[in-house]
Order: structure tokens, then C-alpha cells, then sequence
């Protein structure tokens, strides 16, 4: 992981399937993701269309709707779904096999990083 | 001075011939209906969908209560005539009532053939003809026990269907070697037979039945080969005959119905009869093209038009019961000469065949795919020489010339004389010009205008490509609008499958109903879950994570991610303890702004996320519990000072919102609900522009629904007027309850009532006092789930406490590895 520096930010049992949670960091408020099907994700927490909590958002496959406006943003690379452009930073958040602690990167990935990191 | 007619039967045929009666002469008659069935006019083809629960009888109710009030019409309801004195010219009914008549209508229907069997009177041997048999079917299925069906013909396989799909386990005897054998030939009897058992249903043919079984009640029954089938309910669904019994004690001609000539009148000339007991030209008829077609011919001569005259037609067939597509018209005998075109597609479960005799065509049948039929009944009925697209005629009428198979193109293609609903006997040019003169855009409305697509249904396809077709893009098919991209489905279909199907989890509802996404989004989500919960009181537990931000955390998302919270004020009544730990709490979490509502709340605006407990934590301790201004659910009861202060209140309007409000609060419902109470008709609650009001009169009050101050402006419709506040709190939570069971998701009380019509909401809660307490106890019965302060739940750190912190702070970085 090329020296990448990880943060334990507490379990996958601390956010409930299809929810969400946010984690303060330096870098701004970040909302991390599980879906369905236990994938978890993380992204800024600001919505590119008008700044609103994503965190607080419906997840479902690997979107989430924002609460306020309803854009649907793709969790693994942070882009606008729909006829709108706009995108939000991602993080690698990875799930440490035995203990099921999340830990979470604070430097923006590349669109190619975020897939190495599902 | 008004002529006086007397109808004898309140089925369709006599409500079809007083509509187009009141159409052509509506001051001619004074009329009265004795109904032997204790109910209005309702849609009786509709009968099997409220068995397998895809329809409620609110839903296929024709004439409600109050159609019959606005034509002066005197309908006794279960009352049966049991003597006809012609000499006289007056009827008399079973319960003694007299009435005389100028003009006598006789529409006495049908009565179901009962085969004349040993055990054929034993209690669990029902017919399938009206309601009664079908709530008698219903009750039978709630033992999810055995069922046998007698007939497999149009009705037996209905009622098997809508048996099974009840839970069930259903088995048709069928006399004939094949199914549906009067409409169909053998192959698609074959077919349709496969189809049938797929479903579960098991069908036994060329099956005799020896006697039915059972000590005191069926146990079962036994067929001529010692076939012992048990079952402890018997359907007979073997046929009809007409019900001319009272006509010929009457001393009216009678063969095998009552004969009539082509205008529909008996061998009395002030006697006319009509419907399924009426013979004309040695037919007698059970489909309800001809029926209406015969009621138009009555009115007409009512009418003193006597120029109408009823002609036979061939009807079409189809078999209502979901997922089986079949079509049968004419004659499909085979003959010597007589030729047949048959197309199979084994894998498709397709089978077209088509009788021809002389290049014409005299019969079709079609299973599996049946778009063609209308084509078809076209060309037959014009008796068009087919010999030119011989060759391709099977294929359909958009394959003629080669052009693309599009369902647009062929109803384009079809000619203007085309029949498209079968059953009101509409034709295309009807439907598109009626559209086109009154501006019609939704499926209703043409349904309303033009009585297409009204009765059975089957044609709802043709009817919206015709709409398509005629508005281009105007054309919105509202009825058939899927919920969202996940599903192709309506919410009005969903509701109706999540109730049939006894769906109870969204993964079930996915899974069933072929969901397209893995879970959904965020616009079926929320809506499923409601649909759940609304349905399934007390079963399905609330899925938060479908739920809107605003009411999985119970207070209102702002523009920069704070909520607003508004704590619940009964009627709109407050104290100085309430506004004095209001002000503390403002005080103490810095709360920016503090606003009244539209709703006599009081907003606090700018709370933050992390503060919501405690802010509710210290509301409650000064006895205050959430507004739901977040919910989809009842938000506020609006009220004056009413008779406690006002000069001129009229009632305790103030009593009655903090009653009202006090009984509803926690209710879920489709759309917000707000309600206003006003003490006396000038109206400072401004009642008249709520969900529900009501304004109080010296006399009671005046219950209003429907009206909207938001995106649209319109005043409320007056549902009611009764006397006591108890029965103005039992009609405003059987209407909100028919509300919470039929909206669609998010949609207000105004735009469902502009969907269901008036009728049939006055139907179930105004004019049967049963119907309206069922409602009221289903209401009542939900709340006892809901009713718990979810700000308490909350600020105890009962529920959902991960909600309202960070899950990690990283401000103070602590590196994993």
C-alpha cells in the first residue's frame, strides 16, 4: 500500500447495512458507507450539488441519494449518477478480516486505487 | 305528472340501461329498484379479483349510494319481489312493500345451476355468482384447508385461482376432457390446463362427481370412479340458468329465459326484461357485451325511440386471472369446409389458431399472446376476404406488409369502426375523438367518458396505446406509471400484490415482484416500507434505513445539515411551562432561530445533529413530544377558541382538534396529513384548505376532506355532515384509515381522491355504518403499534444511538500501523 497510512475508525457492526456514519478527520467530515452486501465505502461528506450531508443520505446498491435534493451519488468513485457532472472526493477504507475493524485512509485515491480497495 | 318505472334487480345491465335511460330522457320516470341483494350496482365480472385480492368491492362499486340520490331513485335494498300483478300494474316485495308501476323492468339475472348430487345442501357447498358467495369463499380461505372446484370453465377456473392465490389447496373437476372447452379447442384447453397446474391448482378432467361427502359439513367428494378427493369447501361453478321463475308465474311467455322481441319487451307490452334471465331470438346471453347492448335497447325504448332493436354479435372471451393470456371468439369446430391456420410456439407458450370458412374468418382462438384479437374480431366481423395476406395473417396485423411487430403500429393500423372494449361495446373512433373533444389525458378520465376499458379490463392495453397514439407526447399513463426504475409495476399494483401475495419484508416484495435492483432506491424504498407498515400493523417491523433522514432521526434536514424540531402542541393549545422550557432550550443549545408554524407550532431552527436528544430529552421532561412536522404521517389539528371564548363558536372546536389530534398522532399515512377544527362557518381555523377539516354548526359538524394550500389551491370537498362530536371523530379516522390502506406513496389526500372518486370514499364511509367502524377498528387497532414518542425512545438512547455521534473522531490522528 505503498506506506499509505490507515486509521481504525471502529468495526462494520458500528453502521448498519445500507446506512451510514460520518468520522471527523483534518481533512473535513468524512461519511463511510456499508451496504447491503457488507462493501463499505468512503467519501467526503458533502454533496458536489449543494453541499449536503451525504452521510445522512438513502444507500442503496452502491449509491446513496443525497437528503437534500436527491442527487444519486456512486459510492466507488464518487461521481454523479444522472445527467448531472460533478464528483466527491473518495477514501480507501479497507475491513481487517479477523477483527472486522474499518480503517480508513485520509489521502483522496485515484478512481484505479478505489477499485484495488474493494 | 312522471311516468312511474319499476326495475326488478339492480345488476349491471339494469345500471347501464338507467344511465343511458337518464342520458336521453331524465325527467321521463320516476324510478324505483327492488334489489334483492343488499347493496348498490357493482362491476360483477370484477368478482374474481376481489377474491384473489387484487381489488376491494369499494373498488368495483358502479352506482355508490349517492348516484341513486341524484336521480331521485327509491332503491330498496334486499328487498326481493315475490309477486308481479299485472292487472294491477304493482310489485310486492318479500318484507310487504307495494309499489305500482307504469313501465316494469325485469332483470332478474341469473341463477348458478346446482348439480343434483347427494351432500349438494351440505353447509361448505357455495355457488360463485355475487358477493356473498365470494365473502363466503374468503372466510373458507382463512383455514387455508382443501377446495374443491365444479367446472372448469370461465367462472370455475376464476374462482380456483383466486382460491389459491388465498392459500388454498384447490382442485377443479372438469366434466369435459379439456378446459374452458366452449371457448377453447383442445389444444389451448391443453395449454391453459398447464398453465392452471403451475400455478399449484390440480385439475382433474372427464371427472363425474358421485356425491359430496361429510357429516353436517363437506368433508369431501367422491367421483364415479371411487375417487375419494377430501375438501372442506365445494364451489359449484357448472353454469347458469336464467331466473325467469317470478315472470312465469307472472303469466309471461317464458322458454328458457324470459322471451323478449329485438326491443326487449315481453309478452306484456308495459313489461320489459333484460339481462341474463332474457331470451331473445332463442339466445339467452351471460357476458356483458350483449347485456349492455340490451340495456341500451331497453333505454332507447323507454325512451319511446323504438327504433332500436337488439342484433346478435359474437363475443369475445377472455379469462381474468393474472399471468394467463387468452382470447376466443366464434366458431372454432372443425368442419369440412371449414379451413384452420395454426401457429405453436411450444417454448413461448404461444398457440394462435384461426377458423376460416370461404376465406373469412368465423373463429379465433389465441393463447399466450393475444394482442391480434381485436384485428381479428375486426376482420371477422366485416367478414373480409383474407385470401390476400393468407400467406402472413396469422402473424398479426402489424406483420401485413413487412412492416416492424410494434403494438403502436397495429393499433394505428387498426380502422376507426374497430372494437376496442368488448364489453361497453366502444369502438376506436369513440375513444380518439372523445379524447380529442374533451381534452382527455389520463385513463380514467377516458374510462369515465367513454365507459372503455371500464368493466373487465382486458383492454386497459389497447386503451392506452389508443391514448398514446392520439396525444403523442401529452400522454402520461399515470394508471401504469411504475413506482420508480427498479420495477415496472404501479404503486397502485404494488399495494394491491403486497396484500394479495401476503407480502411482509421489502426483500420479499423485491424478490416476488422481480425487482430490477439488488435493493432498491431512494424513491421505492420509502414507499415499500410504508405500504409494509400501513398493511401489516403489528407484523412488519419499520425498516429505518428506508426511511427519509427526516423521519429516521425525527426532526426536519435543514439547508447546511441542522434540523429543526417542533414539538407537539395539542390543537394548537400552549402553556407558560411548555413556552418557558422552549425558552430554556433555545437558551441552552444556541438555538438561532425560533419561528410559529403555518400549523400553530412553535420551530426551532439550527439544532444540531449531535444536540437532537438532549433538545428532546428536555422537551419531554416539561411533558412535550414530537410534532412529527418530519412525517409522512398526521402533522397538525389547527383549531379556534370555538364556544370556550368566541362570541360566535358554535361547538368545542378546540376540544375536538386536541381530541382529534390526541387519537391520530403517530399514524403513518401516504402523504403529510393536516387538519383544521373551526368552531362556527367563518372559519379562522381555515378548515377548507386542509387534508381533512371540519367546521362546526349549530346543527354539528360539517366534515370536509381534500383540499390543498401548497403547490395547488383548492378548497375541500364536504364528505359528510353528523350530528356528535364521537361520530365526527369515528368518520375522520375511517376516512384517514381508507386513506393510509389505498394512497399511493406521497400522494396528498386531494390528488387520491382525484384518482378513486367520491363515490366510492362515501360508499365506505359515509353510507354503510358497518364499513365505516371496520375502518375506524383497523385504525385503532394500528395505533396501538404506533403510538410511542420516538423523541423519547431517543433521548433514553433506546433506539438508533449511533444516529447522532461521529462513529470516529480523527481530528487527534492515531495511525493503525
Amino acid at each position: 500500500m505503498n506506506g499509505e497510512t490507515f486509521f481504525a475508525i471502529g468495526t462494520i457492526n458500528d453502521i448498519p447495512r445500507r446506512g451510514a456514519r460520518c468520522v471527523l478527520t483534518p481533512v473535513g467530515r468524512i461519511a463511510v458507507f456499508r451496504t447491503a452486501d457488507d462493501q463499505v465505502f468512503a467519501t467526503e461528506d458533502r454533496c458536489p450539488h449543494k453541499g449536503g450531508p451525504l452521510s445522512q443520505g438513502i444507500v442503496h446498491d452502491a449509491s446513496v441519494t443525497c437528503p437534500l435534493h436527491n442527487a444519486v451519488i456512486s459510492l466507488k468513485d464518487g461521481e454523479m449518477r444522472g445527467p448531472d457532472d460533478g464528483k466527491v472526493r473518495t477514501f480507501a477504507v479497507r475491513i481487517e478480516p479477523l477483527t472486522k475493524v474499518l480503517e480508513l485512509s485520509l489521502s483522496p485515491i485515484a478512481a484505479a486505487f478505489a477499485d484495488a480497495a474493494e | 305528472m312522471r311516468e312511474k318505472l319499476v326495475v326488478i334487480g339492480n345488476g349491471m345491465a339494469p345500471g347501464r340501461m338507467l344511465e343511458h335511460l337518464f342520458d336521453k330522457a331524465p325527467d321521463q320516470y320516476e324510478v324505483t329498484i327492488f334489489n334483492a341483494e343488499p347493496r348498490v350496482n357493482y362491476d360483477r365480472i370484477m368478482l374474481s379479483p376481489v377474491l384473489s385480492g387484487e381489488k376491494s368491492y369499494e373498488e368495483i362499486v358502479i352506482h355508490g349510494d349517492g348516484w341513486y340520490i341524484d336521480h331521485g331513485i327509491t332503491l330498496y335494498k334486499g328487498h326481493r319481489i315475490v309477486a308481479i300483478d299485472r292487472d294491477a300494474k304493482t310489485v310486492t316485495s318479500d318484507h310487504g312493500v307495494t309499489e305500482s308501476y307504469d313501465k316494469l323492468v325485469i332483470a332478474t339475472g341469473s341463477v348458478p345451476f346446482i348439480i343434483p348430487v347427494p351432500g349438494k345442501d351440505l353447509p361448505g357447498v357455495i355457488t360463485y355468482r355475487d358477493l356473498d358467495d365470494v365473502q363466503a369463499m374468503l372466510l373458507a380461505a382463512q383455514s387455508r384447508a382443501k377446495a374443491v372446484v365444479i367446472g372448469g370453465g370461465l367462472l370455475g377456473l376464476e374462482a380456483a385461482a383466486g382460491l389459491s392465490a388465498r392459500g388454498m389447496e384447490v382442485t377443479v373437476l372438469h366434466v369435459m376432457p379439456t378446459l374452458m372447452e366452449r371457448q377453447l379447442d383442445p389444444a389451448a384447453g391443453y395449454l391453459l390446463q398447464k398453465a392452471v397446474e403451475e400455478r399449484g391448482i390440480k385439475v382433474i378432467t372427464r371427472a363425474n362427481t358421485k356425491q359430496i361427502i361429510g357429516d353436517g359439513k363437506v368433508e369431501g367428494i367422491e367421483l364415479d370412479d371411487g375417487t375419494i378427493i377430501p375438501a372442506t369447501l365445494v364451489v359449484m361453478a357448472v353454469g347458469i340458468r336464467p331466473n325467469s321463475g317470478l315472470a312465469k308465474e307472472a303469466g309471461l311467455a317464458v322458454n328458457r329465459g324470459i322471451v323478449v322481441d329485438a326491443g326487449m319487451q315481453t309478452s306484456d307490452a308495459d313489461i320489459l326484461a333484460l339481462g341474463e334471465c332474457a331470451e331473445v331470438d332463442g339466445m339467452v346471453y351471460g357476458l356483458v357485451a350483449p347485456l349492455y347492448e340490451m340495456a341500451r335497447v331497453a333505454a332507447a325504448h323507454l325512451a319511446d325511440d323504438r327504433s332500436a332493436a337488439f342484433v346478435h354479435a359474437d363475443t369475445p372471451t377472455k379469462l381474468k386471472v393474472t399471468g394467463i393470456d387468452l382470447y376466443s371468439l366464434g366458431d372454432f369446430a372443425d368442419g369440412e369446409d371449414r379451413q384452420e391456420i395454426v401457429l405453436r410456439d411450444a417454448t413461448a407458450g404461444i398457440y394462435k389458431r384461426l377458423v376460416l370458412k370461404d376465406n373469412r374468418i368465423i373463429g379465433t382462438v389465441l393463447y399466450g399472446e393475444t394482442s391480434d384479437g381485436a384485428w381479428f374480431n375486426d376482420l371477422k366481423k366485416k367478414a373480409t376476404d383474407i385470401s390476400p395476406m393468407r400467406e402472413t395473417l396469422i402473424f398479426g396485423q402489424s406483420f401485413q406488409g413487412g412492416a416492424p411487430l410494434d403494438p403502436m403500429a397495429a393499433v394505428a393500423a387498426l380502422p376507426d369502426d374497430a372494437e376496442i372494449c368488448g364489453c361497453n361495446g366502444v369502438c376506436k373512433s369513440k375513444i380518439t375523438g372523445t379524447i380529442a373533444e374533451k381534452g382527455l389525458t389520463s385513463l380514467d378520465d377516458v374510462r369515465a367518458h367513454t365507459k372503455a376499458s371500464s368493466s373487465c379490463g382486458s383492454c386497459t392495453g389497447l386503451v392506452e396505446q389508443l391514448m398514446a397514439l392520439t396525444l403523442g407526447d401529452a400522454f402520461d399513463p399515470a394508471a401504469v406509471k411504475p413506482m420508480c426504475p427498479c420495477t415496472d409495476l404501479g404503486h397502485g399494483d404494488v399495494r394491491r400484490l403486497i396484500v394479495a401475495k401476503e407480502l411482509k419484508s421489502i426483500p420479499q416484495v423485491m424478490q416476488e415482484l422481480e425487482w430490477k435492483t439488488s435493493c432498491g432506491c431512494a424513491k421505492c424504498r420509502p414507499a415499500l416500507n410504508y405500504y409494509l407498515l400501513a398493511d401489516w400493523p403489528g407484523e412488519y417491523v419499520d425498516d429505518k434505513q428506508s426511511r427519509f433522514i427526516n423521519e429516521r432521526v425525527h426532526a426536519n434536514i435543514q439547508k447546511d445539515g441542522t434540523y429543526s424540531v417542533v414539538p407537539r402542541m395539542w390543537g394548537g393549545i400552549t402553556s407558560a411551562k411548555e413556552l418557558r422550557a422552549i425558552a430554556d432550550v433555545a437558551d441552552k443549545f444556541q438555538i438561532p432561530t425560533v419561528k410559529c408554524t403555518g400549523g400553530q407550532r412553535i420551530d426551532l431552527l439550527g439544532v444540531k445533529k449531535e444536540d437532537l436528544p438532549a433538545v428532546w430529552g428536555d422537551l419531554n421532561a416539561a411533558g412535550m413530544v414530537s410534532g412529527a412536522a418530519y412525517a409522512k404521517g398526521l402533522r397538525t389539528v389547527k383549531t379556534c377558541v370555538g364556544t370556550d371564548w368566541c362570541r360566535f363558536g358554535t361547538q368545542d372546536s378546540t376540544g375536538l382538534g386536541v381530541r382529534i389530534e390526541k387519537f391520530m398522532w403517530g399514524s403513518w399515512t401516504p402523504a403529510k396529513v393536516k387538519m383544521a377544527v373551526s368552531g362556527c362557518p367563518r372559519n379562522c381555523a381555515e378548515a377548507t384548505c386542509k387534508d381533512v377539516g371540519v367546521i362546526c354548526t349549530d346543527a354539528g359538524y360539517e366534515i370536509h376532506f381534500a383540499g390543498a394550500a401548497g403547490l395547488d389551491i383548492k378548497g375541500t370537498e364536504v364528505l359528510c355532515q353528523v350530528k356528535t362530536e364521537d361520530e365526527a371523530l369515528e368518520t375522520i379516522v375511517a376516512l384517514t384509515q381508507l386513506y393510509r390502506e389505498q394512497g399511493h406513496y406521497l400522494e396528498r389526500i386531494y390528488k387520491w381522491l382525484r384518482r378513486v372518486g367520491m363515490d366510492s370514499i362515501q360508499a365506505a364511509i359515509v353510507d354503510d355504518p358497518n364499513k365505516r367502524r371496520h375502518y375506524f377498528d383497523r385504525f385503532v387497532h394500528s395505533q396501538t403499534f404506533s403510538q410511542t414518542d420516538p423523541w423519547a425512545e431517543r433521548a433514553r438512547g433506546d433506539v438508533a444511538t449511533h444516529e447522532f455521534k461521529p462513529m470516529a473522531d480523527l481530528t487527534m490522528l492515531e495511525a493503525a500501523e
